[in-house]
C-alpha cells in the first residue's frame, strides 16, 4: 500500500511544510496540517495569517512554492483535477449568482460537477429541501437574507457530497442568530462523516464546530490542540472585574495585578478593554481566593459593577499566544449586508 | 496516471459519508470544454432580462443610436458621402459595428464582476473545463451580438435600409462582423481579466475603446476628418470591416479585398488574443 493511501485511511488532510509568498510577502512559512477522516480541524488566526493562502491551495486554486499537500489520499499539485470532485469550497464571501435563483444556482453547479442534467434537478430540490430554502427556491438571490445566502452556497458545495469540505470563514458578517444556524448546520454535516477543514477568526466558532484547532499567525503554527488543551495552556481560570466609567483604570490594573502576584502568578498581563471597561487577569485560587481579592480591591477604592471567576476563552489563548488580539469587531459592519 | 476524464468523486476506501444516489456523465475532456461553456453561457443568458439596464444596453441602445443618425445627424452623414450613397444605406452598419463594441466590454465586465463575487474562485475549484468560465461568458456575448445585429438590422429597414445582397453576401456580411464580436470579446476578456475592478474595466473600455471606433469609418466617411487622422482611419481594421460589410450589403464602392484583409487580420488577433486570455484567466486565480 503506498503512502498516499496508508495517509487517506486515517488523514484526510495531510499538509507537510507548505510555503507561499506573493512578491515579498510570506503568505505562509511552512506549515503542517493533519485532519483525520470525519473530523473537523478549526484553522484560527486573525486577517492576514495566512489561513485564506492554505485553503487557497488546498482547493487547487493556487500552487505552493513548496512543501506537499493531500486532499483525500490526492496529490494537489499533480492531479488537481481529482482533488477538485473531491471538494467542496465555501469561501468568504458566498460565491453564488445573486441574479439566478437558488434552484438555478444548485442545478448549475450541478452541471458543473459533471451531474446529468437530471440529476443535476433533483439533487438541487434534495439540498433545497435540507437547507430549508424550499420556499425560496424559485426566487433570485438578490432577495435572499445573508444567512440565507450561507446555506445557499454551502448547499452548492455539498452538490456531490464531497469527503472533504472547506468553509473559509463562513459565518462571517451574518448577524448571531443566522450564525447559529450555520452552526448547526455545520454540525450536521460532520455528523456524516464529512472532514471539514474551517477557517475562522471568531474563537467562539473554533470552540464550538472543531475537534481540533490549529491557530496561525504570520504565516506558521503557533499552537495546536483541542480547545480544552489550549485553554489549559494557560492554567488555571480568569477573574474578570467590570468597573463603572470614569474609573482610574491604571490603578484597577495595578491592583489586579497585585492579586495576581498573590495568586503566586506575578508575571501575569492583564487584560483591558476600556469600551466595556472590564479587565481579566489569570487567577489560580479558585473560589476560595476570591475573599482575599475582594478585599483587595475594595482596599484600593475600586467601585466594582460585576466581578466574575471564569475558565480562559479562547480569545485569552490568542492574546497569550500572539501578544495581540485577535480581531473580531472588524466585521461589523459588513452584517448590516442581512438587510436585504 | 493521466486521465481524459472529468473525475467523479473518488470511491474512498471505507467512505463515511454516505455518497446520494447521482448520475455522473463521462466526457472526454475537448466534450467537457464544450458542454461547460454553454452551462455557463446559459447562465449569463438568463440574467440578460432580469437586468434592465443591460437590457437597455443591447436593445434600446443601438436602435436609440440608428435614429439619432438617421434623423438628427442625417445630413451631416449625407453630405461626407459619395454620390449615390444613402445615409441610412451607410450607417446601419456603423451602429451594428458601434453595438459589437459594447458587447465586448461586456465580456470583460461579466468576467470583472465574477472575480469580484467570488465565483470565479468557486468555478476554478470545480471539477470542470477551466477554459469554459472564459468561454462561456463569450458564446453568450456572441448570441447577444447575433440579437442586437437583427435589431438593428430590422429597424433599420423600417427606416429606410436598402441592402441589395443576395444570400452568400449576407452571410459573409453577418460572418465579418460576428468575426470582429468575437474578437473584440477576447480583447474584453483580457481587459476584464487584467484590471481589479469592475469601475476600471467600464472606464478603459468606455476612454480607449470606444473612440477608437469614431476614428473611422463608423459614422462618416473618413475623407472627411482631418489629414493627420486619415492615414489610421482609413486603415484601421473597424473601417477596412465597414467598408467591406457595406458594400456586401448595399454595394458601396469599395476595392474588394477590404473584406480578405480584415478576415486575415481578425484571425491573426484571435492567434494571439485567446491564448493571452486564457492564461490571464489561470493568473487571475493564482493572484491574492
Amino acid at each position: 500500500m503506498s503512502k498516499h493511501q496508508d495517509d487517506w485511511r486515517d488523514a484526510a488532510i495531510v499538509v507537510e511544510g507548505l510555503e507561499k509568498s506573493f512578491g515579498s510577502t510570506q503568505a505562509l512559512c511552512g506549515i503542517d496540517l493533519r485532519v483525520p477522516r470525519g473530523k473537523v480541524l478549526g484553522l484560527l488566526g486573525p486577517n492576514g495569517a495566512g489561513k485564506t493562502t492554505a485553503v487557497r491551495i488546498l482547493t487547487t486554486l493556487l500552487k505552493p512554492d513548496a512543501g506537499r499537500a493531500e486532499v483525500a489520499g490526492i496529490d494537489v499539485v499533480a492531479h488537481p483535477d481529482q482533488v477538485r470532485a473531491n471538494i467542496g469550497l465555501t469561501g468568504q464571501y458566498a460565491a453564488v449568482d445573486e441574479i439566478l435563483t437558488g434552484r438555478e444556482n444548485l442545478i448549475m453547479f450541478g452541471q458543473l460537477y459533471r451531474l446529468s442534467t437530471q440529476s443535476a434537478r433533483e439533487r438541487a430540490d434534495e439540498l433545497l429541501k435540507r437547507f430549508d430554502l424550499a420556499d425560496a427556491a424559485n426566487r433570485t438571490l438578490k432577495t435572499y437574507s445573508g444567512g440565507m445566502r450561507r446555506r445557499l452556497d454551502l448547499a452548492a458545495s455539498l452538490i456531490v457530497s464531497p469527503p472533504v469540505i472547506f468553509l473559509d470563514e463562513p459565518t462571517t458578517g451574518l448577524d448571531p442568530r443566522s450564525r447559529n444556524g450555520m452552526w448547526d448546520v455545520i454540525q450536521d454535516l460532520v455528523s456524516d462523516g464529512t472532514t471539514v477543514l474551517l477557517t475562522t477568526q471568531y474563537l467562539e466558532e473554533a470552540d464550538k464546530l472543531a475537534d481540533n484547532i490549529v491557530v496561525v499567525d504570520h504565516g506558521r503554527v503557533i499552537a495546536e490542540g483541542t480547545a480544552d488543551q489550549l485553554k489549559s495552556q494557560l492554567g488555571g481560570e480568569r477573574l474578570e472585574i467590570s468597573v463603572p466609567s470614569g474609573t482610574d483604570l491604571a490603578l484597577a490594573e495595578r491592583t489586579l495585578l497585585e492579586i495576581a502576584g498573590s495568586n503566586g502568578l506575578a508575571d501575569s498581563e492583564v487584560m483591558i478593554n476600556p469600551e466595556t471597561n472590564q479587565l481579566t487577569v489569570p487567577f489560580a485560587l479558585g473560589g476560595r481566593g476570591l475573599p482575599e481579592a475582594l478585599r483587595r480591591l475594595d482596599a484600593a477604592g475600586l467601585e466594582l459593577t460585576d466581578l466574575a471567576l471564569r475558565r480562559p476563552t479562547l480569545d485569552d489563548v490568542f492574546l497569550t499566544l500572539t501578544g495581540h488580539a485577535a480581531e473580531a469587531e472588524q466585521d461589523d459592519d459588513a452584517s448590516t449586508e442581512n438587510a436585504a | 496516471m493521466s486521465t481524459n476524464t472529468y473525475p467523479a468523486p473518488t470511491t474512498m476506501p471505507e467512505r463515511h459519508v454516505a455518497a446520494p444516489d447521482l448520475d455522473f456523465v463521462r466526457r472526454s475532456k475537448p466534450v467537457s470544454v464544450i458542454a461547460d461553456s454553454l452551462v455557463l453561457a446559459k447562465r449569463y443568458l438568463k440574467r440578460i432580462p432580469r437586468q434592465p439596464d443591460w437590457l437597455v444596453g443591447v436593445t434600446v441602445m443601438p436602435v436609440m443610436f440608428l435614429l439619432l443618425f438617421r434623423y438628427i445627424f442625417g445630413d451631416t452623414v449625407q453630405a461626407t458621402l459619395p454620390a449615390g450613397v444613402d445615409a441610412v444605406n451607410y450607417l446601419v452598419a456603423g451602429i451594428i459595428v458601434q453595438g459589437i463594441v459594447f458587447g465586448g466590454m461586456n465580456t470583460g465586465l461579466g468576467l470583472a464582476m465574477d472575480s469580484k463575487e467570488g465565483l470565479m474562485d468557486r468555478f476554478a475549484s470545480l471539477p470542470m473545463a477551466r477554459s469554459a468560465v472564459v468561454l462561456g461568458r463569450i458564446l453568450a456575448d456572441m448570441a447577444i451580438a447575433i440579437f442586437t445585429t437583427t435589431i438593428t438590422i430590422l429597424v433599420g429597414l423600417m427606416v429606410g435600409f436598402r441592402p441589395t445582397s443576395d444570400v452568400v453576401d449576407w452571410i459573409a456580411a453577418v460572418g465579418l462582423m460576428l468575426l470582429m464580436a468575437f474578437v473584440l470579446a477576447w480583447i474584453g476578456a483580457i481587459i476584464g481579466l487584467a484590471l481589479k475592478t469592475v469601475e476600471a474595466v467600464n472606464s478603459i473600455g468606455f476612454t480607449f475603446i470606444f473612440p477608437f471606433t469614431f476614428l473611422s469609418s463608423t459614422f462618416i466617411n473618413p475623407d472627411y476628418l482631418p489629414g493627420w487622422l486619415q492615414g489610421f482611419a482609413k486603415n484601421q481594421p473597424f473601417t477596412l470591416l465597414l467598408d467591406a460589410t457595406r458594400s456586401l450589403l448595399t454595394g458601396y464602392p469599395d476595392s474588394g479585398d477590404k473584406g480578405w484583409m480584415v478576415t486575415l487580420y481578425l484571425l491573426l488577433a484571435l492567434v494571439v488574443l485567446v491564448p493571452v486570455a486564457l492564461w490571464m484567466y489561470e493568473r487571475r486565480i493564482s493572484q491574492s
